[in-house]
């Protein structure tokens, strides 16, 4: 198994009196799946992401990359984030090239990797663009690139197309299974369109409202490749409606908890 | 397709020649309301020279060398000023961006010291420091020090903790992720400082010199007085805006460079 959660639990705040974001979080991913995890906004799916990218740390059980259990950011897990997170003063190359300069590569091999990077997410002759100068679903290209560049063994995407129209999004869904297919990576990702983790995972696993516990985990067994001839399949269709069957309806109650 | 002849308003070349001219004629305007009042009131040159006067004590000074002795030695103390005051402050600043702890221990002292009128000080930095030359450098980096430390934690303060956040999963280090993400990040606030200390430390200087010092534009000031040489302290008092002026346009200039990739279409 490449990832394994036991019993993870998160809760923010004073101790005393906490908010439970995540609790008794237990599940497996193999090499090479792709799995999209849905639920209700608040329901702690970015936190999850973080726990496994090392930038938070569970507040109880553990989260183990091989045998290896998390303690920190990892090369060996890159993470995209909602917002594309470029920096604004480096040109598309040089954004994409970041990972490699912080391991201090040298330049010529850093823009090798990253000119291949590049490629694969089809920004070929946009290398030198700065990241105001690109839509926002070129930006978010240019993020998955960065990410790739580290040659990941586990990609996290958190909502990565979320911000974007939908035809864009489509596109984009295409491309990433494109990468996930080319690149052999593992992908967790984040979504809250229960047709797109249909459409895109091996599994799609549901968040329950707050505090978040698993509430499904449920097998996609659609063959691939996936096209879009499958948004009118019977299979695909029954699957859509049996993950929203276990997602919690949004309640005024649930959202408004969630201000602060 | 034929080139359109494009309307003379937006040619680059027609709007920068139009530019000069129009500074070119302010400053003129300038000069001839000035000498025009020194005509209609007949005031002699010691109560206000008319530009000629000053013209003509610029180049008996320029000629003597004594001008550029003391120039010279003002810009060495607002160049040092600028530098101990910037990196302190940048040091500071730093430190109290990162530290919550520091920054409940020290702020309070700095938004005190804000009030506190830094140039007060100088007379009993002649007590403490015998130097003219670093005292006045003190002087000029205390007068900026507050200024430029205040846009300094703004700066470090504004980066976004989302791209924090994506250079601690690349695993930078602190150093990277200074050198990398928060100067750049806080670079245009920096800069921006940098300008206001830039022409502080020139009032810096001049007081410091006021206070006790025997070279300096400042100095050639008080002595001209002495000496009612009015035409004399026109060209100290424009030397200082000019050297003010340099050093904003170099800062402006370093700017342009360094945020060029803003203007990028
Ligand atoms: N750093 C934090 N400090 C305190 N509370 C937090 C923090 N991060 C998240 N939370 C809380 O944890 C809960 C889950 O947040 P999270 O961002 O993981 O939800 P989400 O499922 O990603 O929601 P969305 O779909 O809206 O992005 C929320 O109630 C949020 O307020
Ligand atoms: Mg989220």
């Amino acid at each position: 198994m490449l990832l394994t959660l036991e019993h993870v639990s998160k809760s923010f705040g004073d101790p005393a009196d906490p908010l439970h974001a995540l609790q008794d979080i237990s599940f497996q991913m193999r090499r090479g799946e792709f799995v999209c995890l849905v639920g209700p906004s608040g329901s702690g799916k970015s936190t999850l992401l973080r726990l496994i990218a090392g930038l938070l740390r569970p507040s109880s059980g553990q989260i183990l990359l091989g045998d290896e259990p998390i303690r920190g950011p990892n090369p060996r897990v890159g993470i995209v984030f909602q917002a594309s997170n470029l920096m604004p003063w480096r040109t598309v190359l040089d954004n994409v090239a970041l990972p490699l300069e912080l391991r201090g590569e040298s330049k010529a091999r850093r823009y090798e990797i990253a000119r291949a990077q590049i490629a694969l997410v089809a920004l070929n002759g946009f290398e030198h663009h700065y990241p105001h100068q690109l839509s926002g679903g070129m930006q978010q290209r240019a993020a998955i690139a960065r990410t790739l560049v580290q040659n990941p063994e586990l990609m996290l995407l958190d909502e990565p197309f979320g911000a974007l129209d939908a035809l864009t999004r489509e596109y984009l869904n295409q491309e990433l299974l494109r990468i996930h297919r080319a690149e052999n990576v593992t992908i967790l990702m984040v979504t809250h369109a229960i047709h797109e983790a249909v459409w895109l995972a091996d599994r799609v696993l549901v968040l329950s409202q707050r505090p978040g516990v698993l509430k499904a985990d449920i097998p996609i067994p659609l063959p691939r490749p996936r096209t879009e001839a499958l948004f009118t399949d019977s299979r695909y269709l029954t699957l859509v409606k049996q993950v929203r069957a276990h997602i919690d309806r949004p309640t005024v109650a649930g959202l408004s908890s969630k201000m602060p | 397709m034929t080139n359109l002849p494009r309307s003379l308003s937006q040619n680059p070349r027609v709007l920068r020649l139009a530019r000069i001219l129009l500074g070119a004629s302010s400053l003129a305007l300038f000069l001839l309301l000035w000498e025009g009042l020194v005509r209609w009131q007949d005031y002699p040159p010691y109560i206000l020279p008319g530009p000629g006067d000053v013209w003509a004590r610029f180049l008996a000074a320029a000629a003597d060398g004594s001008l550029a002795r003391h120039a010279s030695i003002t810009l060495v103390e607002v160049l040092g000023g600028l530098v101990l005051g910037v990196s302190v402050a940048t040091l500071l600043g730093y430190l109290l961006a990162k530290s919550p702890l520091l920054d409940q221990l020290v702020s309070p002292y700095i938004v005190a010291l804000q009030a506190f009128p830094v140039v007060a000080l100088a007379p009993l930095l002649v007590i403490w420091i015998e130097d003219s030359l670093i005292r006045t450098m003190i002087v000029a980096a205390l007068v900026l020090f507050f200024p430029v430390l205040v846009n300094i934690i703004a700066g470090l303060r504004s980066v976004e903790p989302e791209l924090v956040a994506m250079m601690r999963s690349l695993q930078a280090t602190r150093w990277q992720m200074f050198i990398k993400l928060e100067a750049p990040f806080a670079l245009p606030v920096l800069l921006a400082g940098l300008k206001i200390g830039a022409t502080l430390a020139v009032i810096g200087a001049v007081i410091g010199e006021f206070v006790g010092a025997d070279r300096g534009l400042g100095f050639l000031i008080n002595l001209a007085q002495g000496l009612l040489d009015t035409p004399l302290m026109f060209v100290a008092l424009f030397t200082l805006a000019a050297i003010a002026l340099g050093l904003y346009g170099l800062v402006s200039l370093l700017e342009r460079h360094l945020l060029a990739w803003k203007r990028a279409v």
